[in-house]
């Protein structure tokens, strides 16, 4: 009975669960991998056991520190300024009341969510050069020096940090904007009745208002505090700024693809997934007591 | 009332230089580049462009597409787009299709929601899915830039977030008719979700013209490369080390002009579908994250 009246839905199901079977699934079991000393040539069979050999090492290699460190202090950045900055914005383009002029402020700033690294990384190289890019001529033209930005450790998490920001400001701010939007415009009319201030109005109903989304958006984005950008990261730095640039998901594609390393990257990289998902639980959780919100 | 107060009035003068700038911000780069890749070779090495091309000129462009490897790049990037595309849209509709049925019709559906959730989570990582590909054959194969993205867990939430809002008397009068579920999904659900089909198929175009990483790592032969990874591996690795490169690449691309027209091309496809993307996207997004 039950099949009868379902069968339909499952083979529609069928070929999305086939592919997330074999392409996600699969690999999880991939990674027992991390607990060996994995050689392609005999398979997970064929290899020997290290048990927890690969995970002591990340921790006493001489990089290992330095790469955690670097993912956390560039993820956490990140989260905190792509929150605080698409907020200020949203507030600020919610006080437009030309729509033409919003509506093309819009436009152009949620242009570059849409292009990939690659093109944002050439643009980047092109422009921040030391040998006439366009922004160290500027600099120039005001008196200040050339900066490596790309090949000085510190000034590389800036830009990474602030470029990231640059790239995603605007798209992060939709989510704000439309609550703004949403806000029913008799509250407005109320306190102005009442004689208050516009900045008085944004303090008392704006952000009151956003405030639930943007506690939702905080706790969610610290399940990504080891996000700290890979694709970004991969596009942007060279071996002078390894020391300051390297990241977990820079490290274990250098040192277990490019390296051979299958089973240390393995490991690496299932030490970033169980933080990862410990943390993504623990976020949901708190948003879900502190905002009410569910996935589903 | 206020509106009319002296502080607001400078407070909008100051909001709408601000924002400009902002906006300027976010396009200026992009307009750069444009204009030093129309620019005189000469021009653009004296670092004397800024936002309008100095000696005007396309040869950059032609030399860009007489080069025979960007071309079979940009072939695979179209290829792959299209393929993945239809495929992931596929595959992502039949599934909403079932996932958006009350537990009531469908029991089993919490199952098959949380097997896919789940994948959002947690992952093997980036090396047991090299060797599983690896282990299938699919290296240098467009399979391995398809197939492992093709589910996309994101798009299904949105798609069956969808579904859930067409009415329920459309479907039971289909049924009435004695249509059969594959016969509604694709006279009744299909064409009156053109809009929100019309924004994921956007979407997964761009995820995939955008996709260099699995270039990299699934393609050993650099004339697999589809054009984000081959623009990765020409412009900024090239910029990285010039180790392994051959004199006539040197040569080629260290040229300013020709490497600015190649990330111009690249953007294109980007840009031109973006009016369409923008005027979805927004609906798409909120409706996806904020249930409340």
């Amino acid at each position: 009975m039950y099949w009868r009246k379902t069968w339909p839905f499952h083979m529609l199901l069928l070929p999305a669960l086939l592919l997330c079977i074999v392409f996600q699934y699969i690999p999880l079991f991939g990674v027992v991998i991390a607990f060996q000393d994995y050689q392609p040539w005999l398979g997970i069979k064929g290899s020997t056991w290290v048990g927890l050999d690969h995970f002591r090492y990340l921790f006493t290699y001489p990089d290992g520190k330095q790469v955690i460190w670097n993912t956390l202090i560039i993820a956490a950045f990140k989260v905190i300024m792509n929150l605080f900055i698409p907020i200020v914005f949203a507030l600020l383009l919610n006080e437009v009341r030309k729509i033409f002029f919003k509506r093309v402020v819009q436009t152009l700033v949620y242009l570059p969510h849409f292009l990939s690294w690659v093109i944002l990384g050439g643009i980047m190289l092109d422009i921040l050069s030391t040998e006439g890019g366009i922004v160290n001529r500027v600099l120039n033209s005001f008196g200040i020096d050339s900066i490596f930005f790309l090949g000085n450790g510190p000034w590389f998490r800036f830009t990474v940090i602030l470029s990231d920001v640059w790239k995603e400001f605007g798209f992060s701010a939709i989510i704000f904007l439309a609550t703004l939007i949403g806000i029913n415009p008799a509250l407005y009319e109320a306190a102005e009745i009442d004689g208050a201030t516009r900045w008085q109005q944004v303090k008392s109903i704006s952000i009151p208002l956003i405030l639930p989304i943007v506690i939702v958006v905080a706790t969610l984005s610290l399940g990504r505090i080891l996000d700290a950008g890979f694709d970004q990261i991969l596009n942007l730095y060279n071996p002078l700024v390894y020391s300051h640039g390297d990241i977990i998901d820079t490290f274990v594609y250098r040192e277990g693809l490019n390296n051979g390393q299958f089973s240390f990257g393995t490991a690496v990289g299932l030490f970033k997934s169980l933080i990862g998902f410990i943390l993504i639980v623990i976020s949901y959780r708190l948003a879900y007591k502190l905002a009410n919100y569910r996935i589903f | 009332m206020h509106y009319r107060s002296r502080g607001y009035t400078v407070f909008t003068i100051l909001n709408t230089v601000f924002l400009c700038l902002l906006a300027l911000i976010c396009i200026l780069p992009l307009v750069h580049v444009l204009a030093v890749s129309f620019s005189s070779r000469a021009a653009a090495t004296a670092n004397i462009v800024n936002f309008w091309p100095v000696g005007f000129t396309t040869d950059a462009y032609v030399q860009t597409l007489a080069n025979g490897k960007f071309l079979k790049a940009m072939w695979i990037g179209v290829e792959r787009t299209v393929l993945g595309t239809i495929l992931s849209m596929v595959v992502v509709t039949m599934a909403s299709y079932s996932l958006s049925k009350s537990s009531y019709k469908f029991p089993g559906r919490q199952i098959y929601i949380w097997i896919f959730v789940f994948t959002m989570l947690f992952s093997g990582g980036l090396i047991p899915s090299y060797i599983l590909v690896s282990k299938l054959h699919l290296i240098d194969t467009i399979w391995a830039l398809i197939l492992p993205s093709a589910v996309s867990v994101w798009n299904m939430i949105l798609m069956l977030n969808f579904f859930r809002t067409i009415p329920q008397e459309l479907e039971e009068a289909a049924h009435i008719d004695g249509a059969g579920h594959l016969r509604v999904l694709w006279s009744v659900y299909l064409p009156v979700s053109m809009p929100s089909i019309a924004t994921l198929s956007l979407f997964s175009m761009v995820s995939h013209w955008n996709s260099w990483f699995d270039g990299v790592i699934y393609m050993t032969n650099p004339d697999g490369y589809p054009l984000a990874t081959y623009l990765h591996s020409m412009i900024v690795s090239d910029n990285m080390s010039r180790i392994g490169v051959t004199s006539e690449s040197i040569a080629n691309f260290s040229n300013r002009t020709v490497k600015t027209a190649q990330i111009f091309i690249g953007a294109l496809p980007i840009l031109l579908v973006y009016p369409f993307l923008q005027k979805y996207f927004v609906k798409g997004i909120v409706l996806g994250s904020v249930k409340s």
